[in-house]
This record gives structure tokens, C-alpha cells and sequence, in this order.
């Protein structure tokens, strides 16, 4: 019974992780169709970001509580500074390139991020854990949960549910939904497709610096630290159907549920169960459980 | 031009095997490193012609070395052996994972790619028995009775490397002008055509993957020969793109050209790893960069239009 309820909430938990990570990248796939390597690098910058915020708050002696501000506060900055750099300066010109062509291209990105980092933070690793242990644990049957892991599920639902509402409900989202449907057509009626891009990917950069951000007080923060996660996102999103929100939800919800069994049930698939599932997904179901269909061109 | 092509590529192989008289060993060592990285490339750039980019091919590399590892674990050293069953079994199971990742194009298959090659990784990662992420050595490799490790290995290791490398790059450039070779070329323009001229696309696709693979997997054996070490980054998602962008930096102009990608990556690593070691993946980004804006047709293409000049 115990190792249910650890299944489960280990699972929740990473998958909510998953979810934040992944989002922005099928976001910026949706809208843009562009493969964002960059990413995982953007992810690292979040958390480094969020490392010099809190510094800076505690250093100025701000609130013991409010340190989660500058915690959120990271990604904002992150995605206002980074996503028009990296829109503008790299992407806008290349953006009638193939899609393996600018997936390449983010590589590249990818690649540059991950060393500016190193000169603008150095290569000794921070630490980052007052956000984390601040609210201390509490004990779920017999093992102890530390109480801001539950807020990664907070988090997640905050973000899921908005960007729902966003897309559903305002108008500027039903103008996003009109150019991931169709482009040229949403051109046509008038929607700005290059403010709109530059928003998307911004939004997209945020989104991916939340997720470091939020990701930063659990662990050491070292430059390479996106480099795995990068593929992990990119498994959730190809499982769930590049593009689709539901999609990245529901690719986050199996690859949760099931490293969490194969790290409860059996610890040596950890790693490589989460890829034979993508595997898998992309041999039954090519463009993922969610994506629609699309034409074959002549 | 063909001729004069040939005069060239003659001279660069001459040079390059006399390299053991006048390189050092450190620069020996890296220049084994970049012809069997090469030899990957060049597997690889069969796909990018076709139009596909494969961001783990990596895969096949790493089953090479660990195919080459386990043998020489279960006491078998002989260069030769090693070479031909690595190679086979990345052959293999080219065989069996192309049948189903000939269907993909774009950048599906790309990711199924990379998948593969996590699963492998994750695969490797949780391996206990060959050395998890540490990976392990492998010693006592010789061809006959020439030892091909050591110090006293370096010369064979990186002479068999060339001897490999031009083979390889001598016949990729015969199935280049094949007919099956032709096709593929046409294959990135409209694959629909190439099914109305009478060739099976999967069929094809299937080909030149299973030839990109068997390059890698003897790639990896030759690679675990010239380092005495295997370990799972060799199949990591990085390595990948390391291939990727060698080819993207040599160009598709020529066979040579995965060649020269190969090597001037590697030099870039070496020179930039050494100077500063905290920025060399910047650099290599940055010219990744360069390459796709400025230099679409890679660095082949600069020879040829300076060729054109003279």
C-alpha cells in the first residue's frame, strides 16, 4: 500500500516537473515548428538566473519567506532578456530553413548558451537549497516528503491551467491558436505572425527558465545540468504529439508514472524505460499520441 | 577539375600517411581519434543527402566499441576479428531497427533516432557489469602479432585507421555514383518521383542506413582500439550531434569532405581544449552557426569555388 502511494506521488511530482519543462518547447514547436535545442540550455540559465536573484535578496536582506519571489521572478527575466536575443538576432532570419535545419541551428544555440553561462557564472557548482528546506517535510506513511516538491504540482497546475485558458479564452490566444493551425491563413486575417512569434518563443524561453528556476533549489547548479534534461523534454513531447498542449500534459503524466514504478519496482530500467516508451510511442504512433494527421505533399 | 581533384586527394593521403614521421604523438593520437569520427561522418552524410538528419547515430558508434569491448572481455584480441564482428553486429541491428526507421522522415526521424540511442545509453548507464557510466579499458588489442595499444601501438593503430578510412571513403564514393547512390540524391528534392522512377523509397532509405551504420559501428571499434577506453557518452545524444556537425562543417560535395569536418572539429576541440577549456563549446556553436548562415554547402564548397577561380 505504502509503495502505491510512493509510486503515486513520486510520479505526480515528476510528472508535474516534466510538464513545466516540456510545455514551452511543444509550445514553440506548435507555433513556430522549430525543435528548440536551445531549450535545455535556456532551462540551465533559469536556474542560474534564479541562483543570483535569490542571492541578491538575501544579500539585501529581503524577507526569509519571500525568497520564492526572485525564485518565480527568474523566469520572466530570463525569457524578456533571451527569448528576443535569440528570436530576433538568430531565428527570424532563418525561419523559411527546413526544420531539421533550424533544429540544427538551436543546437548551435544550445551549444553557445551552455558556455556563456560558464563565463558569466563560472564552473563551480551553487547551491541553492534555503527555498528547499524553508518549508521543511512531511511524513506520507513512512517516508518523509519534502513539502516544496509539492509545490513543483502547484506550479505545474498554475501554468497548465492558465495556458489553457490563455489559448481557449483570450483573444490573443485564439490568434496563436489561428497561426498553429494555419500560418499563412492566419496572415492573411490580419494576425502580426512576427510579434506573435517573437511572444511565442519568449514565452517559451520563460517557460523553460521557470522550470530551471524551480528546479534549481533541488539539486547543484552546474552548467551542464540541461543537457539531459533537453532529451527528457523531448520525449514528452514527441510521446504526447509535438505541439499539443494535452499532449505534453499527458507525455508528462506517462513518463512520470512510469519512471516512477521503474525506480520503485525496478531501479536498473530507470533511465532507459522513459526512451523505450518514446521509442515505442513514435514506432505505433509516429507523430505522437496527440498531434493530428497531416497531408503527405506532392 | 576531376583530375586535379585527384592529384590533391592523393597528395593529402600521402601526407597523411607519413604522418607518423612527423607528428608528435599527442597529434597522432588526435588525428586517429578524427579519422575514425570521420568514418562515422561519413556514414551519416549518406542520410543527409537523402535529407535526413539523424541525431543519434551515435548509437551505432557505441555499439561498435561496446561489440569491441565485450570480445576482447571474453578474451578474444585480435584486431581483425574485433573489426569485422563489431562491425556486423552494428550491421545487424541496423537491419533490424532500420526496417522500422526507414518509414520516418523529417524531424521524426531524427528523434526516433535519438531515442534509440538513448535507450542504448540509458541501457549502459544502469549496466553494472561493463563499468555503468564509468565504462572500462580494454587492453592487449593487436592485429597478428603487431600490438595495437601502447606506445608501441600508436603507428599500427593510426596507419590501420587511414588504410580504413580511404578504403571507406573509396567506396562510398563508388556507391555515390551508383545508381542507388543517384537516387538518393533525388530522394531530398521528391521522394515521390523517385517511387514513380521505379525505386522503392524504404528500400533505399534502408540502404544507405545500414551502410551509415556499419560505418559508425567500425568507426566505434577503431575508436575503442586508438583510446583503450569505451564508456556510454560514446553513444550519448552529444556525440550525435558532434557527427552532425562535422558533416554540416565538411559539406556533402564530397566523400572527403566528412573527412575534413571530422578533422577540423577536432582540432578546434584539441587547440580549444587546451587554450580554453571553458569556451571550446562556444566556438564550436558559433562556427556551427556561421557554417549554416554563411557556409550552406560546407567547407567543401570553398574548394571548389577557389578551385573554379584558379
Amino acid at each position: 500500500m505504502s509503495e502505491a502511494v510512493a509510486i503515486f506521488l513520486d510520479g505526480s511530482i515528476y510528472a508535474a516537473w516534466l510538464f513545466l519543462v516540456a510545455v514551452g518547447l511543444t509550445l514553440v514547436y506548435g507555433v513556430m515548428k522549430i525543435v528548440n535545442v536551445a531549450h535545455g540550455a535556456t532551462y540551465t540559465v533559469g536556474a542560474y538566473a534564479a541562483v543570483s536573484l535569490c542571492g541578491a535578496w538575501a544579500a539585501g536582506g529581503g524577507n526569509e519567506w519571500g525568497i520564492y519571489l526572485p525564485l518565480v521572478l527568474a523566469a520572466p527575466v530570463v525569457g524578456l532578456i533571451l527569448g528576443p536575443i535569440l528570436e530576433r538576432l538568430f531565428l527570424r532570419p532563418l525561419r523559411d530553413e527546413e526544420e531539421t535545419v533550424l533544429m540544427l541551428v538551436t543546437y548551435a544555440l544550445f551549444l553557445i548558451l551552455e558556455d556563456s553561462v560558464k563565463f558569466i557564472w563560472g564552473v563551480d557548482p551553487y547551491f541553492l537549497s534555503e527555498p528547499y528546506l524553508l518549508p521543511g517535510g512531511i511524513d506520507i506513511f513512512d517516508l518523509t516528503y519534502p513539502v516544496y516538491n509539492f509545490g513543483m504540482l502547484i506550479a505545474a497546475t498554475v501554468v497548465g491551467v492558465g495556458l489553457a485558458w490563455f489559448l481557449s479564452k483570450s483573444k490573443s490566444g485564439r490568434i496563436v491558436r489561428a497561426v498553429i493551425h494555419d500560418r499563412e491563413v492566419a496572415m492573411a486575417m490580419g494576425a502580426n505572425v512576427d510579434r506573435i512569434y517573437l511572444a511565442v518563443f519568449s514565452f517559451g524561453c520563460a517557460l523553460a527558465a521557470l522550470g530551471g528556476a524551480l528546479t534549481a533549489p533541488t539539486v547543484s547548479v552546474i552548467p551542464s545540468m540541461g543537457v539531459e534534461v533537453i532529451v527528457l523534454a523531448f520525449a514528452v513531447v514527441v510521446i504526447g504529439g509535438m505541439g499539443s498542449i494535452i499532449g505534453a500534459l499527458l507525455g508528462a503524466l506517462l513518463v512520470g508514472f512510469v519512471r516512477a514504478m521503474a525506480v520503485h519496482l525496478l531501479p536498473e530500467a530507470e533511465l532507459f524505460i522513459i526512451y523505450l516508451v518514446m521509442a515505442t510511442v513514435l514506432l505505433v504512433r509516429p507523430s505522437g499520441l496527440f498531434a493530428p494527421a497531416e497531408a503527405r505533399k506532392i | 577539375m576531376p583530375q586535379r581533384m585527384l592529384a590533391g586527394l592523393s597528395v593529402l593521403v600521402a601526407i597523411l600517411a607519413a604522418a607518423p614521421w612527423w607528428m608528435p604523438p599527442w597529434m597522432l593520437f588526435i588525428a586517429s581519434g578524427a579519422l575514425a569520427k570521420g568514418m562515422a561522418a561519413l556514414g551519416l552524410m549518406l542520410l543527409l543527402r537523402g535529407g535526413l538528419v539523424s541525431f543519434g547515430h551515435a548509437l551505432y558508434f557505441g555499439i561498435g566499441a561496446y561489440a569491441a569491448g565485450l570480445l576482447v572481455l571474453s578474451g578474444i584480441t585480435e584486431f581483425l576479428v574485433l573489426a569485422v564482428l563489431g562491425t556486423l553486429a552494428t550491421l545487424v541491428l541496423a537491419l533490424i531497427l532500420g526496417a522500422f526507421v526507414s518509414r520516418y522522415r523529417g524531424i521524426f526521424f531524427g528523434l526516433l533516432s535519438m531515442a534509440l540511442s538513448m535507450v542504448f545509453y540509458g541501457l549502459l548507464i544502469k549496466l553494472q557489469s561493463l563499468g555503468s557510466s564509468d565504462g572500462f579499458n580494454l587492453g592487449g588489442i593487436h592485429l597478428l602479432s603487431i600490438p595495437m595499444q601502447g606506445t608501441a601501438g600508436q603507428v599500427p593503430t593510426y596507419l590501420m585507421t587511414l588504410v580504413l578510412s580511404v578504403l571507406a571513403a573509396i567506396g562510398i564514393d563508388q556507391f555515390l555514383r551508383s545508381r542507388y547512390g543517384l537516387l538518393t540524391k533525388a530522394l531530398r528534392d521528391n521522394e515521390l518521383r523517385v517511387e514513380y522512377l521505379g525505386q522503392s523509397v524504404r528500400q533505399l532509405v534502408l540502404l544507405n542506413y545500414i551502410i551509415a551504420a556499419g560505418l559508425a559501428g567500425l568507426a566505434g571499434v577503431l575508436s575503442a582500439v586508438a583510446v583503450g577506453h569505451i564508456g556510454p557518452e560514446m553513444a550519448y545524444w552529444t556525440t550525435s550531434g558532434e557527427f552532425v556537425f562535422m558533416v554540416i562543417l565538411g559539406g556533402l560535395g564530397h566523400v572527403a569532405a566528412a573527412f575534413v569536418g571530422a578533422g577540423v572539429l577536432s582540432a578546434v576541440q584539441a587547440v580549444a581544449y587546451a587554450v580554453a577549456p571553458n569556451s571550446w563549446q562556444f566556438i564550436v556553436g558559433a562556427s556551427l552557426l556561421a557554417c549554416i548562415v554563411f557556409l550552406p554547402e560546407g567547407l567543401w564548397s570553398l574548394l571548389k569555388r577557389f578551385g573554379r577561380r584558379a
